[in-house]
């Protein structure tokens, strides 16, 4: 058969697949039962969720000894149109936390067998919730700088020092962290990136408020923290390398514009800004410089999504990380922000408020959305370090001389 | 989307190389220093239609070689590296879409045949003023006997002085700003009554003043219905937007290359001054741009070809983002640059002017910002 005949044949496999295992009770409630916040406890979602991880798709292209579905890039595509149709959705990669977007990718390039045997299965499952562990509170976009320390006790790593930022920390089963095993070595040349179980006295984590409010973010403190002997991934002392791959899969996880998905989706900036600003006796936006402004702001959002469609396409389907995501997240971050400011400009005063009855739920989401959606140009690596990013690894500048 | 293929990537090569060789930024210099009275060299031009690029949206009946608008896009792209004059935009993609999508068969049979050798120069006679706005044409079409008659101007015709045949946007009935009652015709440029000045600009290309005083036509100089050519022109202009945004990302992305080998060589302060992060950050700032105008560029050019539904909206998008991006570009490629970048014998100011008028011809970001919202129902 063809390629074009198995892709079909495939296709109707999945559709049959779907129809009997995906249930239809939570047909389109994605985004209402599954947020990084919380997790709904919904059994049809349970059924779903074990259906998925017992197949695979909810990991489709990791291979299938570790638990994944083994498939190509264009098989998960099929499998993600044909769950779109029925209101189905996947609900691993954030139930899996950083998991699967993250750490499971990076496992499996570095990880020993047993490393993969052990981790692998649980995440392609939903079973477990990971964190991360990068940032610390005097580091900042100088990751090279941290302090967390693991101190080899012979049969155990033995952990001391804080991380900040750790999403989801309070709820993870596991934290994969970047510790300082080298006091010795150049800053960069000490580190290693080393696997904690969470459930142990010695971890401790704190909720971090935002200017939102309340958010998925921690600070993770560790004391006399162990963790076992064999759980460095990669080499010892070789963190950086194996830290910074796990970066790119990060941006690589953030170069959607939240725009294009969720239930938000349905209400368009048009929509709003004809029913907060009204129109002229043409139909056309009352106030012309906001109308002009908006269509740059849906102008620049379409170039991100053509951009982010051209870079998979020339990829020829094969789906990796590359330079490009620097780019990608730049534009996307530029974007879903300009969005929201748009938005709490079209909302006037009724795009403040903070709670109450006075606020329609969409108002007061909007001003939350805005405030959260600031941290997007922030974590993940900074706009300044995407762009020193840019610069050197594909312009081909040399390093900056001017640490910002 | 475009992953280009292997034709597509050969093509490119081949029109980077003659550009480099036959064509360079040198030669454009040469000809704007002689003041050579047509806006470009017949020798280049010769040797365009030579390679068949002036028949590269002519159906293969009619003596071209129809490899459609996204492979056109790519040659260019190229001649915009090299501010390559031509009348390619004007007659092999503008002409030329024009009377495939408006002109009868004995007007194909006609003129697209020598508007792929290259014999024959058609160009869009459109705006009137200072910028573009198809729906304010004034030009009119008295019916009279079996033909009409034209009255009126049109500014910054494109190659409008070496134009053999012009496509003439026409009043036949209703007012200025009005859809309805727009005509498109096909006129000899022989004619009596039409009369051309040559225009001098600053980006040295061929633009002329026409007039029509009392040009009689016949009615087989009818494109299309008469009264209702808007909806076509509105297309005709479509494919004359991606193609020419596309030779703009060309002109971009040269400059942008010159820019970055100027960063990466330049010293200050004991230092290549693309080490500063100031520098650094606006150089990632204009190459995360031209990313984002290259996708709209190319789908704009790609719907084009699959006659998509949203093919207007892309085509105002990628006309606007090529546009955004080189008046940025060129602008920095002269800061950045410094005092070098101000003098006359450097190139920057030759792709600077270029760039302004490129913005201006059909349709400025304004106007494509504009389109772009009332498409969106804004």
């Amino acid at each position: 058969m063809s390629d074009d005949a198995n892709l079909e044949s495939f296709r109707e496999e999945a559709r049959a697949w779907l129809a009997d295992n995906f249930p239809s009770a939570i047909s389109g409630r994605g985004a209402e039962l599954v947020g990084m916040e919380s997790v709904s406890r919904d059994p049809d979602l349970e059924k779903w969720r074990v259906a998925l991880g017992e197949k695979g798709w909810g990991t489709p292209t990791w291979p299938a000894e570790y638990g994944g579905g083994g498939l190509s890039q264009k098989q998960a595509q099929i499998i993600d149109q044909e769950m779109r149709k029925i209101g189905a959705f996947n609900p691993l990669p954030v139930m899996a936390g950083m998991g699967i977007t993250m750490v499971g990718p990076t496992i499996l390039e570095y990880g020993t067998e047993a490393q993969k045997q052990k981790h692998i299965p649980p995440i392609c499952r939903g079973d477990v919730f990971w964190a991360l562990g990068y940032s610390e509170p005097n580091a900042g976009s100088d990751l090279a700088s941290l302090q967390c320390k693991a101190e080899d006790k012979g049969d155990h790593w033995l952990v001391n020092g804080q991380k900040t930022w750790t999403s989801g920390a309070d709820h993870a089963q596991w934290i994969g962290c970047l510790v300082r095993t080298d006091f010795d070595a150049p800053k960069r040349d000490g580190i290693s990136f080393l696997i904690l179980d969470m459930d142990q006295p010695g971890i401790e984590t704190r909720p971090i408020e935002l200017i939102g409010g309340s958010s998925p973010f921690c600070e993770t403190f560790f004391n006399d923290a162990k963790a076992d002997k064999d759980e460095v991934l990669g080499e010892l002392n070789g963190g950086w390398t194996v830290g910074k791959r796990l970066l790119q899969h990060e941006r690589q996880s953030q170069t959607g514009a939240r725009a294009s998905g969720g239930a938000a989706a349905k209400v368009t900036l048009q929509d709003l800004a004809l029913k907060y600003v009204g129109a002229d006796d043409d139909g056309k936006l009352a106030d012309p410089d906001l109308r002009a402004r908006i269509a740059d702001h849906l102008m620049k959002a379409q170039a991100q999504r053509l951009t982010t469609q051209r870079v998979i396409a020339e990829a020829k389907g094969n789906h990796k990380v590359s330079a490009a995501a620097s780019i990608l997240k730049n534009a996307a971050s530029a974007v879903s922000q300009e969005k929201d400011e748009l938005t709490l400009e079209i909302l006037g005063h009724q795009g403040l408020g903070w709670e109450g009855h006075d606020f329609q739920d969409h108002e007061l989401a909007a001003v939350r959305g805005w405030l959260s959606a600031k941290a997007m140009s922030i974590y993940g690596g900074s706009f300044e370090i995407q762009n020193n990013i840019i610069a050197k690894n594909i312009l081909g500048l040399p390093e900056t001389t001017q640490k910002g | 989307m475009a992953a280009l293929t292997e034709e597509q990537e050969l093509l490119k090569e081949q029109a980077k190389s003659w550009a480099n060789e036959e064509a360079p930024v040198s030669k454009f210099r040469e000809m704007r220093d002689a003041r050579t009275e047509e806006g470009f060299d017949r020798g280049t031009w010769k040797s365009i239609s030579e390679m068949g690029w002036a028949g590269i949206l002519v159906s293969e009946e009619h003596g071209g070689v129809a490899m459609g608008h996204l492979t056109a896009g790519v040659v260019l792209e190229e001649l915009g590296r090299q501010l390559t004059a031509s009348p390619l935009l004007a007659s092999g993609i503008v002409g030329a879409s024009a009377l495939a999508l408006a002109g009868s068969d004995a007007q194909q049979a006609a003129w697209l045949p020598r508007i792929a050798d290259g014999s024959a120069i058609v160009t869009l006679a459109v705006d009137e003023g200072p910028r573009h706005a198809p729906l304010q044409t004034k030009l009119s079409a008295t019916a009279d006997g079996d033909g009409f008659v034209l009255e009126g101007r049109k500014a910054h015709v494109l190659e409008g002085l070496a134009a053999d045949a012009f496509v003439v946007a026409a009043r036949s009935s209703g007012s200025a700003g009005d859809a309805e009652g727009l005509t498109l015709f096909l006129v000899d440029g022989d004619t009596a009554g039409i009369d051309r000045s040559r225009l001098s600009t600053a980006d040295s290309r061929g633009y002329a003043n026409v007039t029509f005083t009392g040009v009689r036509v016949g009615a087989d100089a009818v494109m299309g219905e008469v009264g209702g050519a808007a909806e076509v022109l509105d297309r005709i202009l479509d494919r004359a937007r991606a193609a020419l945004s596309a030779e703009m990302l060309g002109t971009a992305a040269q400059s942008f290359d010159m820019t970055l080998d100027y960063l990466k060589n330049r010293v200050q302060f004991g230092q290549v001054i693309g080490s500063f992060q100031a520098l650094g950050h606006r150089a990632a700032t204009l190459f995360t741009e031209m990313e984002m105008a290259r996708s709209c560029v190319e789908a704009a050019l790609t719907a084009i070809d699959e006659d998509a539904d949203n093919t207007a909206v892309l085509c105002s998008l990628a006309k606007a983002k090529a546009g955004d991006f080189l008046h940025h570009m060129s602008n920095e490629l002269i800061q950045i640059h410094g005092g070098i970048g101000m003098t006359d014998e450097f190139d920057a100011g030759l792709y600077l002017k270029r760039a302004r008028a490129a913005e201006a011809t059909y349709g400025n970001q304004a106007f494509h910002r504009d389109r772009y919202a009332t498409l969106q129902g804004l």
